[in-house]
């Protein structure tokens, strides 16, 4: 686990030759945006063609419970016994205009499964960013600034356990100690069945339960919302902070080191405003950069989280059906996590090269 | 760091240096020196204990009575059962302790066969080039950026169906965790490669008329490979992670086949909420260890080997020089791999 400041340097270097005669940012983004397509393209397809290596996913679902013949007829219904490459092709026809299958385990189309359960997993990994922001940056800052001191020394250490604490372990303790022995916390769930009674038949309901519980107009129901958020957010959050943290100590470390920052000084600009302003700013960049690294780890991360606190997500219901043995539903949900990866990396990349020229090529 | 950079002084001495970790061991200082020796510390018990589990475990794994009769379930700490017992009527303590070993085989083998993979495929892109190199890059670039957790379960859905016996656990939890971390040796190999093939030795050795076989494996691969050992170790730490995190969603190995921590977790989710700890407590603590004791090493190594982090100030403001020399091509490893789940 190191930090990363950087593209990958292959991808650096193909991109750098297709566009050694320069270009402006728009040039950029279009390239930077086709390059999009064969990375979705590839794991889509990789995800099909490994999922069906194991079988057809009637017989993985249902092959205990139904005689052959049976078998045979719901196989032959759903276009199965097809030759694999006509499905291949239809699966990827099916998936550009964003049809994902059917589940065979509770029968809704996997885009509907998708849509409803994506926005819980949604605002689970937003609060956890915040989480991740507030712990991991000031503490970076102060790390880098007593660099080698004791709150170095302790600080690095925190950021390792951070890493090194399987986010379902930390869910588990602080489940152990905030919802049972202290009770101040609630244990599981994204609400309490009141507040979802509440906010069920809601005009404008988005599936949003912050938002939704703002609608009630209810504080109640908002505390409750977000008392249930609090614990799944912590232990998702403090997963990404330690990166933070160590990424924001290792930059402003070297931007510290920096001329215009002795300069600063001779000035008289404070110490303060010199790390906070004068190194922080710089060492911004590679944390945009490394966020869009970290929704991937995030949203592993909000798989196990989810399951811990029963955290009606995606990651919940790709357990769930894993249990079930429903690959069409699993494999629908890891393909969109693959979109969704490739988007966030994209934004992400030209984010960057809005803010910095020198990340364009 | 090949056997032709030792010329001068006592052979066994200069090697001895040379050997990765003590090298480095004699470079730190401070703090740096302290989070090496504990890393060092961690680590070497956690592998005592993986090798030593038949003698120093109290019961078997999936031992579920003795002469006295059944453990009994959910026991608290305490008397013949030193951590208490599981839901399901194991001793904690046994199981904490095979489960170092579980672990400790997952982490071997999967690192060797991603440090196979992952140099071979490097090596081959990177020297020949052409339509073929591309091809892996962005392969390997998309596989790169997907969540490795998911990737792990798509592997181990295809090797094992999801359930298993032991040979079959171990080795599908092996293979996915393969899986995850061949872009990494990939990449960073490929890197060295591209680099090295440009070096005037090469060349010479071209002209002389060796073989592309004997270039690719004598001259690039011998200098090509003086950052594995410090990916291999970050990488160790998460794949004792990766494993616990597939059996903590259920695609561990069954409790009478092997000890494995993260399907122990799974099975205290439900023992938590009625205020039992110490079936979550152990194991987890156990991974922690396991995976900061790695850290602690590969962390120390990964700074040791950047001059401007390494030791002190003054050291850092003079390292203009040093990077040139610095283990990692192109300055830092921080460029070349991300930090797991």
């Amino acid at each position: 686990m190191t930090t990363v400041t950087a593209r990958p340097p292959a991808q650096m270097a193909t991109r750098r030759k297709r566009t050694s005669s320069g270009g402006g940012i728009g040039r950029y983004i279009l390239i930077r945006f086709t390059l999009i397509f064969p990375t979705i393209f590839i794991l889509v397809s990789m995800v099909f063609w490994l999922m069906r290596a194991t079988g057809d996913p009637i017989t993985a679902a249902l092959g205990g419970r139904l005689g052959p013949e049976q078998l045979a007829e719901r196989i032959h219904a759903a276009g199965y016994d097809r030759p694999i490459l006509v499905q291949y092709f239809e699966y990827l026809g099916n998936v550009f205009t964003g049809n994902f299958g059917t589940t065979i385990s509770t029968n809704k189309p996997v885009t509907e499964v998708l849509l409803t359960y994506g926005v819980a997993t949604a605002e689970l990994v937003f609060y956890s960013l915040i989480v991740a922001f507030i712990v991991g940056i000031p503490l970076g800052l102060v790390a880098a600034y007593w660099r080698d001191k004791a709150p170095d020394a302790f600080l690095r250490i925190f950021a390792i356990l951070c890493y090194a604490t399987p986010v379902f372990f930390s869910a588990l303790l602080f489940k152990l100690v905030f919802s049972v022995w202290l009770k101040v916390l609630p244990v599981a769930g994204r609400a309490s069945t009141g507040s979802e009674l509440q906010m069920q038949f809601l005009p404008g309901k988005t599936g949003i339960y912050t938002i939704d519980a703002l609608q009630t107009g209810n504080p109640q129901v908002l505390l409750d919302v977000v008392s249930h958020a609090v614990l799944p957010a912590l232990a998702l959050g403090l997963l990404t902070a330690g990166v933070f943290l160590r990424l924001v100590r290792t930059n402003v470390i070297g931007t510290l080191g920096a001329d215009y920052v002795d300069s600063g000084r001779s000035r008289g600009v404070s110490e303060y405003r010199l790390v906070t302003k004068h190194a922080y700013r710089p060492a911004l960049i590679p944390i945009i950069t490394v966020i869009g690294l970290q929704i991937a780890l995030l949203l592993s991360g909000a798989v196990l989280t989810e399951t811990v606190f029963e955290w009606k997500g995606l990651g919940f219901e790709l357990a769930q059906f894993l249990t079930a043995r429903d690959f069409v539903a699993v494999q629908g949900i890891v393909a969109l996590l693959a979109v969704i990866v490739a988007l966030s990396n994209f934004v992400v990349d030209i984010i960057a090269a809005l803010i910095d020229p020198r990340v364009r090529y | 760091m090949t056997a032709t950079s030792i010329t001068t002084g006592s052979r066994k001495r200069s090697l001895w240096n040379h050997l990765p970790v003590v090298h480095q061991l004699r470079q730190s200082v401070g703090l740096q020196r302290g989070m090496l020796v504990t890393g060092l510390v961690i680590t070497g018990i956690f592998v005592l204990t993986a090798i030593l589990a038949p003698l120093v475990s109290p019961f078997g794994y999936s031992q579920l009575r003795d002469a006295n009769g059944a453990f009994g379930a959910q026991k608290p700490p305490g008397g013949a059962h030193l951590l208490g017992t599981t839901v399901g009527g194991y001793d904690v303590l046994s199981r904490v302790i095979w489960g170092a070993q579980t672990a400790l085989i997952v982490i071997i083998i999967a690192v060797i066969l991603s440090i196979f993979a992952g140099v071979m495929l490097g090596l081959v892109s990177g020297y020949f080039g052409g339509w073929l190199d591309r091809v892996f890059v962005v392969v390997f670039d998309a596989v790169y950026a997907f969540p490795s957790l998911l990737l792990a379960i798509v592997m181990s859905i295809v090797i094992s169906g999801g359930r298993s016996n032991l040979v079959g656990g171990v080795l599908a939890a092996a293979i996915s965790i393969t899986t995850v971390f061949i872009p990494q040796y990939f990449r960073v190999i490929r890197a060295e490669t591209v680099r090295i093939k440009a070096e005037a030795y090469v060349e010479s050795a071209r002209v002389l008329g060796a073989s592309n076989a004997r270039i690719m494996f004598r001259h690039v691969l011998r200098n090509a490979t003086r950052t594995l050992p410090l990916i291999f170790t970050l990488n160790a730490s998460e794949a004792i992670l990766t494993l616990a995190g597939l059996g903590f969603l259920g695609f561990g190995i069954e409790p009478s086949a092997a000890a494995e921590w993260g399907y122990d977790l799974n099975k205290a989710v439900s023992d938590v909420s009625s205020g039992i700890w110490w079936t979550a407590l152990f194991p987890g603590v156990a991974i922690v260890l396991a995976v900061l004791g790695m850290t602690l090493v590969g962390e120390s190594l990964n700074d040791l080997a950047d001059p401007r982090l390494r030791g002190r100030r003054s050291v850092a403001k003079a390292s203009g020089l040093v990077s040139e020399t610095s283990v990692v091509p192109g300055g830092t490893l921080k460029d070349e791999f991300e930090v797991p789940l």
